[in-house]
């Protein structure tokens, strides 16, 4: 498997250059700007970096004012606490008079690992989809953030952009082009699709690679922008394919499986599986055990589709 | 339909005091100040606007919208820089109304500056209206901020100044909270940030009339020592009668000369002021008037 590269990195160094494009992109941070990596935007830009200090609803209210002043707001913090504790800031503030605020979270998902269930936003997702007119999107690897943070600054509305702590193999060339709303098959087959986002589109690669050498060919969707959904592309993979596995590290309520089975429900009904987590918290221990015992595996998503498989007969 | 605020508009610029503290080039259709006397009957004006707005729809919050008229009719017809024809004016000054059910006193005070016709304000809170039940930035010329859920204006309007001073913008940010509202702790979080930042152009004014939904604000949730705590944040303090258009004038003024941090005036009011038996009765925070008391109301505003 490919090396394992920053999201987060890719992230504080593309705010480092669209805030020289820019004069009018600025950045807040809640104390946590090493880790959210918005530091190299501090170093460079001083004055357009405001550091709220743990006041993660303060900092929210701070950007929706910034952005109805014209500025272009990136607004950082861990998972957790955007949407999570700033769940009616970001509803009644950001998303209802759609305002052009970029909500950039990361330490998302279980692969935060040992800092436990408090930590861990797996319902993240669930919340911002939730609300009317909030774009929600979650980059695959570190070249498609760099291409989701650049598009995010050019396009006006407020964003929802999910990123992860750990390094993630890229999964995409340097030509990848990111287009809002389109997923991308990141690999051809007619058995069945998986659908992954995030975390979990390297470990549908393996699994397809895996189930492959067993005969069984599987597309992969990249389904990068969550809302809106690609319904096309969901509509098309189900009668290509006939079957749907979806992967996302997040619970099974409300996140991409949610939407999937939502599309396939009212337009094209075939059997479906979700990789996710179930009704549940999980706890702490290393990324990789976690992931393992939640259910989030390439063999995970390989049993769910030898399972979809086999429903559809 | 006609457009009756075009006439105060006119009546106000011919009016109008000119104020030497203010030597940028005058827009046209920016409003210019109200002579006392005028301001006496246009906060009579706006009581009956509110008290009749709400009655019609039966529902809203008259308390909390009686209590605030001087406060901001002196900041639309006296203090603020504003172009009804102009909303949208980069320069302008801003006014965010925290307290976002006290929203058919703006529309009113909006009404009455020319933002839209008067007559749009009998379709407060009915379907297909531009004139929400709590404030929507989407929907309402001269609406800077979507509100209704306490706690947030503050935060939004220390953005908006921030956004002021990157830009060497000259205008100056004001927002209203409610006493209650202070109850929100995100307010403190604004508090603390607005003073961080030492936001000169930022001046928040508590509409103070002591009373919330469950009753008096030292019973539901003890706010004193109110002063000291805004001024323990690093906030300059001014206390006024929130009704005396005088004393309310001369706190704006001095909040400009105040450099280096930002200004509180905590407005001492009465909540339901001009309604007899609205006038600190908590059960007229969030119940509009029968139609034989709009009738009563409506005589003692003549």
């Amino acid at each position: 498997m490919a090396p394992s590269v920053s999201v987060r990195e890719a992230y504080g160094k593309t705010l480092v250059e669209l805030g020289r494009q820019n004069p009018d992109v600025v950045v807040l941070d809640a104390d946590l700007s090493r880790s959210t990596m918005t530091h190299f935007f501090a170093s460079e830009f001083p004055k357009r970096i405001f550091d709220c200090g743990i006041a993660e609803q303060n900092m929210v209210g701070i950007a929706a004012g910034l952005a109805a002043s014209g500025k272009i707001p990136f607004a950082s913090t861990f998972s957790v606490f955007i949407p999570g504790r700033c769940f009616d800031q970001v509803r009644m503030s950001v998303a209802q008079p759609q305002l052009n605020v970029k909500l950039v979270t990361t330490h998302s998902g279980i692969t935060v690992g040992e800092d436990g269930t408090s930590h861990q936003a797996i319902e993240d997702l669930a919340l911002a989809c939730a609300l009317p007119g909030l774009t929600v999107v979650v980059p695959a690897d570190a070249i498609e953030t760099v291409r989701v943070i650049r598009m995010a600054a050019a396009t006006e509305g407020p964003f929802y952009i999910r990123l992860c702590r750990p390094g993630l193999p890229l999964v995409h060339n340097e030509d990848y082009r990111f287009e809002l709303g389109k997923a991308t098959v990141m690999r051809e087959g007619n058995r069945a699709t998986i659908i992954a986002i995030g975390t979990m589109v390297a470990t549908a690669l393996e699994a397809a690679g895996n189930l492959q050498q067993a005969g069984i060919d599987c597309r992969v969707l990249n389904m990068s922008t969550l809302k809106p959904v690609d319904e096309a592309a969901i509509v098309r993979a189900a009668r290509d394919t006939g079957a749907i596995v979806t992967a996302e590290e997040h619970l099974e309520h409300g996140g991409l499986g949610s939407a999937v089975a939502r599309v396939l429900a009212r337009q094209h009904p075939v059997p479906v599986e979700f990789v996710a987590i179930k009704d549940t918290y999980a706890e702490s221990g290393p990324p990789a055990e976690l992931l393992r015992k939640y259910g989030l595996t390439a063999a995970d998503i390989e049993r769910a589709v030898r399972t979809v498989v086999e429903r559809k007969g | 339909m006609t457009c009756f605020t075009g006439e105060l508009l006119s009546s106000a610029v011919m009016g109008g005091i000119i104020d030497e503290q203010k030597p940028m080039m005058q827009q046209p259709g920016e409003i210019k100040a109200l002579s006392l006397a005028e301001m006496q009957a246009i906060a009579r004006k706006l009581r009956r606007h509110i008290v009749t707005m709400i009655g019609s729809v039966g529902s809203g919050h008259p308390g909390g919208s009686l209590s605030a008229v001087e406060i901001v009719s002196t900041l639309y017809f006296r203090v603020l820089r504003h172009n009804p024809r102009d909303p949208q004016w980069p320069d302008r000054d801003r006014f965010i109304l925290s307290k976002g059910h006290a929203a058919p006193m703006l529309y009113a005070t909006l009404a009455e500056c020319g933002y839209f016709p008067v007559e749009e304000l009998s379709t407060l809170r009915k379907l297909n209206s531009r004139l929400q039940g709590h404030t929507d930035h989407m929907l309402t010329p001269g609406i800077e901020m979507t509100a209704g859920s306490l706690g947030q204006g503050l935060s939004f309007s220390t953005g908006v100044a921030l956004a002021g001073r990157l830009d060497s913008k000259p205008y100056q940010v004001y927002v209203l909270l409610g006493d209650g509202e202070c109850d929100e702790g995100q307010v403190w979080e604004a508090a603390m940030a607005a003073a961080h930042f030492k936001l000169d152009n930022l001046v928040a004014i508590v509409d103070r009339n002591g009373l919330q939904i469950d009753g008096w604000t030292c019973d539901v949730m003890g706010l004193e020592p109110f002063n000291s705590k805004w001024s323990s944040f690093g906030w300059h303090v001014i206390e006024a009668d929130g009704h005396d258009f005088t004393r309310l004038e001369e706190a704006f003024s001095q909040a400009k000369t105040i450099k280096g941090q930002p200004t509180v005036i905590i407005a001492r009011t009465t909540k339901g002021k001009g309604v007899s038996f609205m006038e600190n009765n908590a059960d007229f925070h969030g119940k509009a008037p029968t139609p034989e008391q709009v009738e009563i109301a409506l005589k003692e505003l003549e």
